[in-house]
């Protein structure tokens, strides 16, 4: 599919970046007119992903999250990529209400969030090389 | 981020002004604790008149609250709750244990 338009960004895996990184997928795909909801459900996917990048990728130590966001037509694709521990056990991960760290009072739903409100999530992750979560999603017509 | 408080009937009034997410999770988290903690109520409502923004870090927060409330025999309510809370509300299954009221004076009735 012919890409409209693409942005790439890159944070310091902070947690004060969070509001800032969904801040500016919402701004750059604001373009494409979207819903409220539809905007609404994008920016909590992201928090998601990236929140994921911090707490699980790097453990919150310090390490770099890239995000790159693509238009095609009404779709967008956005894709969140870590470069930390990984995820063992990918399936095990998307499971409702599992956490990996129950002691932080996790709700165990950020890819059940994800899925909900995308219209498809794919994740790729190798153990010590780091996580990539694409989040894609179509706008209805306007 | 700005958490305020009411104590109206036994029941803590819990006023979250701001986005809730990972980052300001711990402070919401430590100030609701320190007023539990301080007024020992028996129930809580969270008025979210003022949360534009909440993921699930948000849910974690809410549900390990209502376990402290309920732990002491209590209940927990939600007032003021926009759509897209209510979104993230729904997908997480809260409406099973915690009630959302239209506004201050229902909630305050009901629990």
């Amino acid at each position: 599919m012919r890409i409209d338009n693409e942005m790439k960004l890159e944070f310091l895996s902070k947690s004060q970046n969070e509001s800032f990184a969904r801040s500016v997928v919402a701004a750059f795909i604001a373009q494409l007119d979207p819903t409220i909801d539809e905007l609404a459900d994008v920016k909590t996917a992201v928090s998601e992903a990236v929140t994921n990048a911090i707490i699980h990728g790097y453990e919150c130590q310090n390490g770099h999250v890239t995000i790159v966001s693509k238009i095609m037509g009404r779709t967008v694709e956005i894709e969140i990529k870590d470069y930390g521990k990984g995820i063992e056990n990918i399936d095990l991960a998307r499971q409702p209400l599992y956490t990996s760290k129950p002691e932080l009072e996790r709700s165990g739903m950020g890819f059940t969030v994800m899925e909900t409100f995308m219209d498809n999530v794919e994740v790729d992750s190798q153990p010590g090389m780091g996580t990539t979560i694409r989040l894609i999603k179509t706008f209805k017509s306007m | 981020m700005n958490v305020g408080f009411d104590f109206i009937n036994n029941k803590l009034l819990i006023r979250i002004d701001g986005d809730i997410d990972h980052h300001t999770c711990d402070e919401i988290r430590s100030r609701i604790d320190n007023e539990i903690m301080r007024r020992n109520p028996k129930n809580i409502i969270f008025d979210m008149k003022n949360v534009n923004f909440m993921d699930s870090s948000g849910i974690g927060v809410i549900i390990g609250r209502y376990k402290l409330i309920i732990d002491k025999g209590g209940l927990a309510a939600m007032i003021n709750v926009k759509p897209p809370i209510k979104r993230v509300y729904d997908i997480c299954g809260l409406k099973k244990i915690i009630p959302i009221y239209e506004n201050e004076n229902q909630a305050i009735q009901k629990i």
